[in-house]
């Protein structure tokens, strides 16, 4: 990996006597697509806002490369910011809006015009110059802001969930974009967003945060597949979760049953959680399988039917694209790779839904 | 809706007895004359003409002078306040928007009474400087007593409307503009006040409306012979008794303000765009 960029050490955050950052350590690398995912209110806004500059952290330091940033203010910072609002300026017209920026660093009126028209052309805004900033359109606004925020060559590009307010069509075609973008300039982009799905599609890496605590930190990859907790698990996705005893090495115990796995590093006989996607459950004859059940109820959800299946110490929810009459006896089976053995959380801490 | 439609006129009715009626009675003296006799109407434009007369104009220079330097005095001071103020939390807001409207509940006679007793050469400042030793000073009866009259009865009515501006600022604009290296005194021209220029049009409308047809606050603090528009106006209803004159000269205000109002709002206008 290449070289961290901004380094984030015990970092806490007070409002009043509520804790809303409760310990942050974390490394940003050069060139990275880092996400910063969760719940509201579980910091990660917080988090964006001490880089940006407009919190002081209670506690910890903020390194940009190497250098302890968390006195220094915003105008200061090599970052810019692409607000949740976009919060253009209403009285400027798209220009001007890109332009702040440089003007204020009193450059040259040819250089600015260039640079202006090379970042509205990155932004897909070319011949929008002379537009009034209100006039445009959601999906518009929010390249503008996008290239007011670009066009200063910042070091890191902070995103305040951007993508919120635009309509499912246009949020899919910005994500393509904003990772087009992210590779084409090559700077490191932070983003935030509450979506799960945006954070797996877009980031090298997702930062999951509940209650101003890390959760995960890892590859998309990581995050669906491994997921450390049950929070992660259940946030990351839907997921059947289960209490359970690892045995030992590779062997895990739940549901009156004994199944084997792939997981190690427990201790034998811990009380640990497994997570089992949907998609990895197959339903088959009940003479084939250990777990046995009736199929509850199953709902057509487009590409693949969302089947319930009651066993008799709990339902499994399970995707599959086959249809199974409800009232079905049927057996349920899954491989050792299948199954994900967390620790299980700490409730105190951690936290519930 | 249309039900409610019909709950209007009254309205309009009141309106058009209460407003529009004296105003078009006022245009009509102002073009005729005999008096107060409305029976034998006889069309002149004496009373206009009678306004070119240097006596006339210089007291029209007077007002427009003391008028305009109580609007810049209130403007200086007024959006410091109002900025001040919007500094604060909410709670704090409320209550001290309501110490500067408190001045407006009093009626303004007794306000300017309050002036008089303080500015008056025996008056409590004098007193002060005498006890402390030092020369009195005069100040009744000068443009100085007449325009800190006129700027404290004016100030809210310049405060509020800034400070209403300032508070509908998104907070996020100021931090987007610190974000794109802007520092504290750059944001303050670039983006707070380009924003809150409508407030501060508002506010100077409003004091200039009000400085320039005052008549209570010349009169009590720059004494007799001190002469305003409004005072000019007030004679010719209440003492001369030539309602032709004085509703000519209140026609040739009111198109003036008019005039001024309708520049200041183009001004307004290229500000914003010039950028």
């Amino acid at each position: 990996m290449s070289d961290v960029i901004i380094e984030l050490k015990g970092l806490s955050k007070n409002f009043g006597d509520q804790q809303v950052l409760k310990g942050i350590d974390l490394n940003i690398h050069e060139n990275e697509f880092l996400t910063l995912l969760g719940p509201s209110g579980c910091g990660k806004t917080t988090t964006l806002r001490i880089i940006a500059g407009f919190e002081e952290p209670s506690a910890g330091e903020v390194l940009f490369d190497g250098v302890d940033i968390s006195k220094v203010p915003p105008y200061k910072r090599e970052v810019n910011t692409v607000f949740q609002k976009y919060s253009l300026f209403p009285f400027m017209n798209v220009y001007d809006n890109v332009a702040f920026g440089l003007k204020i660093k009193k450059m040259d009126k040819n250089l600015i015009e260039h640079k202006v028209m090379k970042t509205l052309k990155l932004v897909g805004l070319e011949g929008f110059e002379k537009r009034d900033v209100t006039k445009l359109s959601g999906g518009q606004q929010q390249r503008v802001a996008i290239a007011r925020a670009l066009v200063n060559e910042p070091k890191i590009l902070l995103l305040d969930e951007p993508l919120g307010a635009l309509d499912a069509k246009l949020r899919k075609e910005m994500q393509v974009e904003l990772k087009k973008i992210q590779q084409e300039v090559g700077i490191t982009f932070i983003f935030v967003t509450h979506d799960q799905e945006e954070a797996l599609s877009m980031s090298d890496t997702v930062v999951v945060m509940h209650e101003g605590i890390i959760q995960q930190v890892g590859t998309p990859e990581d995050i669906y597949n491994e997921p450390e907790n049950r929070f992660v698990a259940s946030f990351i996705g839907e997921s059947n979760i289960i209490e359970a005893t690892m045995i030992k090495d590779c062997l895990v115990a739940f549901d009156d049953y004994e199944f084997e796995c792939v997981d190690k590093g427990f201790k034998n006989n811990e009380a640990v959680e497994v997570v089992i996607r949907p998609e990895d459950i197959d339903i088959v004859k009940p003479k084939n399988a250990k777990l046995r059940g009736k199929v509850k109820s199953i709902i057509f959800k487009g590409v693949h039917h969302e089947i319930v299946v009651g066993t008799k110490h709990r339902d499994y929810l399970i995707h599959t694209t086959d249809y199974y009459e409800p009232g079905l006896d049927v057996g349920l089976t899954f491989g050792p790779d299948d199954i994900h053995v967390m620790y299980r959380m700490d409730w105190e801490t951690g936290g519930a839904e | 809706m249309k039900h409610y439609v019909k709950m209007v006129w009254p309205y309009v009715i009141w309106a058009a007895l209460i407003v529009v009626l004296p105003l078009l009675l006022i245009i009509l003296y102002s073009v005729t004359k005999s008096g107060n006799e409305l029976v034998n109407i006889q069309f002149t434009l004496e009373n206009f003409k009678r306004m070119t007369e240097p006596v006339y104009m210089a007291v029209f220079v007077k007002s427009f002078e003391l008028g305009i330097l109580s609007v810049v005095i209130c403007l200086i001071l007024g959006y410091l306040l109002a900025y001040f103020i919007a500094g604060f939390q909410e709670k704090v807001q409320n209550l001290l928007i309501l110490l500067v409207t408190i001045p407006m509940w009093i009626n303004t006679l007794l306000r300017t009474y309050a002036w008089i007793s303080l500015l008056s050469d025996n008056g409590l400042i004098n007193s002060f400087l005498e006890m402390i030793g030092l020369q009195p000073l005069n100040m009744m009866y000068t443009d100085f007593a007449v325009l800190i009259g006129l700027v404290s009865d004016l100030l809210p009515f310049m405060v509020i409307p800034i400070h209403t501006s300032l508070c509908k600022i998104d907070q996020s604009l100021i931090e987007a503009s610190m974000d794109l290296g802007a520092n504290r005194f750059q944001t303050f021209w670039r983006v707070t006040f380009k924003l809150s220029i409508p407030g501060v049009l508002n506010g100077v409308i409003m004091t200039f409306l009000l400085s320039i047809s005052t008549f209570v606050i010349p009169k009590l603090l720059g004494g007799g012979q001190y002469t305003l528009i409004g005072n000019l106006i007030e004679n010719q209803f209440i003492s001369i008794g030539d309602w032709n004159f004085g509703s000519a000269i209140s026609v040739i205000l009111a198109i003036i303000i008019l005039v001024s109002i309708t520049l200041m709002k183009r001004i307004d206008k290229d500000e914003i765009e010039e950028e």
